[in-house]
């Protein structure tokens, strides 16, 4: 069983209406708390005009199931989840600014995009932007590879992930427009692993 | 239907009227005149109160909106007007008191141009309110207000802001007639009831020997004053209260056992930690009630009632979490729950009542020294009054002593700053509470240091002739402070001896009756004047220097070692 107080990265995923000032009301609630974020991804979803903001911390569990309950309390948001990293299948974009001449002298530029799966987004003469998507640690090992050879820039985008065990918010929103929905839109059902407390 | 033509501003209040605001308290300036404009024309539907500063206008609010149940409406302008309903905001935010407050803004086309009295208030307020919205264009006038009281009043209550760009207020639109909000798509105001866990509950309360049952504001903002008393007295289950929960329960109904907390009474705080049953009702277990938390009621099962999932296993884990409404939960349990006779139980408590009452309580409400004791000066209001006033009181030693001594009949009737401790709070509460509760006698008990940082409100006293009784109880101390810095800070008493005004002055200037009392032999007299006084009266009582509040739980001490002196 997992230790509720033991700090790891949780993915928070949250549905909102799209409305003015909601990012902060959000911020706020972990600026308060002092809980860093490290990651942040606001962008639609699978439905037109509903928000899924991408969050990510490093916290604990406890703390990390109080923050989402005030999230779901803000009026606009419509439902938060949260979710360890074997829970969710994510990806994070990077980018890569070199020298073209630096790079191309030095490097065999063909084997560094097999090996670390990038690929060249942009080549002109005096600069290559190479982009590679994957996980912090892959998009960290290119950036190690390029750095012996002035690395210019470096950008990386934040966390986006699908939940493995959602089926997605279709239904659920038909359910939310109800004046009368389920018990499943009223609670929130990563609680179904809470103990036996509350079975639902 | 048919539309015809209006401004935002007329919108504005149309919506005030159809929610069914009487009263609205507030203070014009620059860019809220079209709404003030407007109100003009509406003065024989609206009653507006012009309070002396806007934050005594939205404690004013408050207090209207805790006697009267309604949500309290609240005028300001930008910049200033705006900021100076912050305290008001994150006072109601904490206490869970529904407002609508609506703020004036600059043009929209001067937005983020730092133009003449701007400031960015809903971003600002966004911690301290429920929700806030910032309209620019009148269309939107109707839709955000409806849902704007919709959203104060429902599910767990709170305050709201809207902030109203002038050149929405000034636009002329197609009204099409007002329609109320009762629903939201993303919001949820109460938690669906689940028959599990009514049944883990009623269990745990038949199979209980010591339950021990406490409430807060939740019974009153739930209007489930009548669901409680059914239900705690089916059980026969000993009932405490915070300070917010205070009225819900009468003083002298047999089960209520008195106050939680830092200066609550022995009894309950002692005995939960010997309870084996603790029955939260919308209640929040703030930390002046719980004490140290990890020696807080460890040995008991505890049930949780609240409407707002984000309050339970926040503070304290609940063993059964009874997420809803407790009018509709509470008959649900008492449905359930087994016809017991604990009067063995309730004699424990009674045991350290009489315990409490000997070492500590006689001697403040019968004070055998020459000095008077805010206690006494009380227990004469309850002899006088019979329970039957509404009391507000500011923040403090005097607000301690009067939650813990004033005797009330009935709900409603204690309005006081709970969660926010917002000196200050007491004389604009005090004639909002009025406001809302006409027929009521109101009695505000305020201190020496708060009366003086609102006494501003003199003025609306004066203006509107509402009929409101200042108690000042001082002890020429900032009394609480004091108080710590004598048992925590050897008596090193840093900036907390502060010097009056002739208050008897101060209110006389104002057209305010009012008269000073320093001696023991005039206070039951002077009580009586000043209840029997036609209109608003001010009397203000000497009282002890160096008095002490007990029992008190010291900060960072368990509940159980609660100190009698």
């Amino acid at each position: 069983m997992e230790t509720n107080t033991e700090k790891q990265e949780y993915t928070i995923t949250v549905y909102t209406e799209n409305q003015v000032g909601l990012l902060n009301r959000i911020a706020i609630i972990f600026s308060r708390r002092k809980i860093n974020v490290e990651s942040l991804n606001t962008s639609p979803s699978e439905i037109a005009g509903i928000h899924r903001f991408t969050i990510v911390v490093m916290e604990s569990r406890d703390v990390v199931l109080k923050v989402v309950r005030q999230i779901e309390k803000q009026v606009e948001v419509l439902k938060a989840y949260f979710n360890t990293n074997d829970e969710i299948v994510w990806q994070e974009l990077a980018l890569y600014k070199v020298l073209s001449e630096e790079i191309t002298e030095k490097v065999k530029v063909e084997r560094l995009l097999r090996e670390y799966g990038a690929r060249a987004v942009a080549i002109r003469k005096d600069f290559i932007v190479f982009e590679t998507t994957g996980h912090r640690e892959e998009t960290n090992r290119l950036m190690q590879a390029l750095e012996p050879f002035g690395l210019v820039e470096f950008v990386r985008s934040a966390r986006v992930a699908i939940i493995k065990e959602s089926s997605g918010f279709h239904e659920k929103l038909k359910d939310f427009e109800n004046r009368e929905p389920s018990e499943e839109v009223i609670e929130n059902e990563y609680l179904n692993k809470r103990e036996t407390v509350f079975t639902m | 239907m048919a539309t015809k033509k209006l401004t935002g501003s007329q919108a504005v209040l149309e919506a005030c009227i159809a929610e069914g605001a009487d009263t609205i308290f507030g203070y014009p300036g620059g860019a809220i005149m079209p709404i003030y404009d407007a109100l003009y024309d509406y003065n024989d539907q609206l009653k507006h109160i012009l309070v002396r500063h806007e934050q005594g206008g939205i404690h004013a609010g408050q207090g209207y909106a805790r006697t009267s149940g309604k949500v309290g409406v609240v005028f300001a302008t930008s910049g200033p007007g705006a900021t100076n309903l912050v305290t008001g905001l994150a006072d109601a935010m904490i206490d869970s008191t529904p407002l609508v407050c609506i703020t004036g803004q600059v043009f929209a086309h001067l937005l983020g141009t730092d133009a003449f009295q701007e400031t960015d208030i809903i971003n600002i307020t966004m911690p301290i309110t429920k929700w806030n919205y910032q309209v620019t264009d009148a269309t939107e006038i109707p839709g955000v207000l409806a849902k704007a009281f919709y959203l104060a009043r429902s599910g767990r209550p709170g305050p709201v802001l809207i902030d109203i760009s002038k050149n929405a207020q000034i636009q002329s639109f197609d009204y099409e007639g007002y329609t109320p909000c009762n629903h939201i798509r993303s919001y949820r105001p109460k938690p669906v009831i689940r028959k599990n866990y009514i049944d883990e509950a009623v269990e745990l309360i038949n199979n209980a020997k010591k339950p021990l049952v406490i409430f807060g504001q939740g019974v009153i903002l739930g209007k489930a004053e009548k669901e409680f008393k059914k239900f705690i007295e089916k059980s026969g289950m000993p009932a405490a209260w915070t300070i917010l929960g205070l009225s819900a329960l009468p003083t002298d109904h047999p089960q209520n056992v008195g106050m939680l907390g830092m200066h609550g009474n022995y009894g309950p705080n002692v005995l939960t930690n010997e309870c084996d049953v603790l029955i939260a009702v919308g209640m929040r277990f703030d930390d002046r009630v719980t004490g140290r938390l990890d020696k807080y009621a460890k040995q008991a099962k505890v049930i949780h009632l609240d409407i707002d999932p984000s309050e339970i296993d926040k503070n304290v884990k609940a063993t059964v979490g009874v997420w809803g409404d407790c009018k509709e939960t509470l008959p649900l349990l008492t449905l359930g729950i087994q016809e017991k006779d604990r009067s063995e139980w309730l004699k424990v408590f009674a045991e350290y009542t009489q315990k409490e009452y000997d070492q500590c309580i006689k001697e403040e409400i019968y004070p055998s020294g020459k000095e008077m004791t805010m206690g006494e000066v009380i227990r004469i209001v309850n002899e006088t009054t019979k329970g039957d006033a509404v009391m507000v009181t500011d923040v403090g030693q005097h607000q301690m002593v009067t939650c813990r001594y004033a005797k009330f009949n009935e709900s409603r009737s204690n309005v006081t700053s709970g969660g926010l401790g917002t000196m200050g709070f007491g004389l604009p509460a005090a004639i909002g509470a009025k406001f809302g509760a006409q027929e009521r006698t109101v009695i505000a008990v305020i201190g020496d240091g708060g009366i003086q940082m609102t006494i501003q409100e003199f003025g609306t006293i004066m203006q509107t002739g509402v009929d409101v009784k200042i108690m000042i109880l001082n002890n020429q101390f900032l009394g609480m402070v004091r108080q710590w810095q004598e048992l925590f800070n050897e008596k090193r008493y840093s900036f907390v001896d502060i010097e009056s005004p002739d208050y008897v002055m101060v209110a006389k200037a104002y057209g305010i009756a009012g008269a000073k009392v320093d001696d023991r032999k005039d206070i039951v007299s002077a009580i009586q004047t000043m209840l029997a006084h036609k209109g608003s009266y001010m009397l203000e009582v000497m009282v002890g220097k160096e008095n002490n509040v007990f029992p008190m739980v010291p900060q960072g001490c368990s509940v159980s070692e609660i100190r009698l002196k």
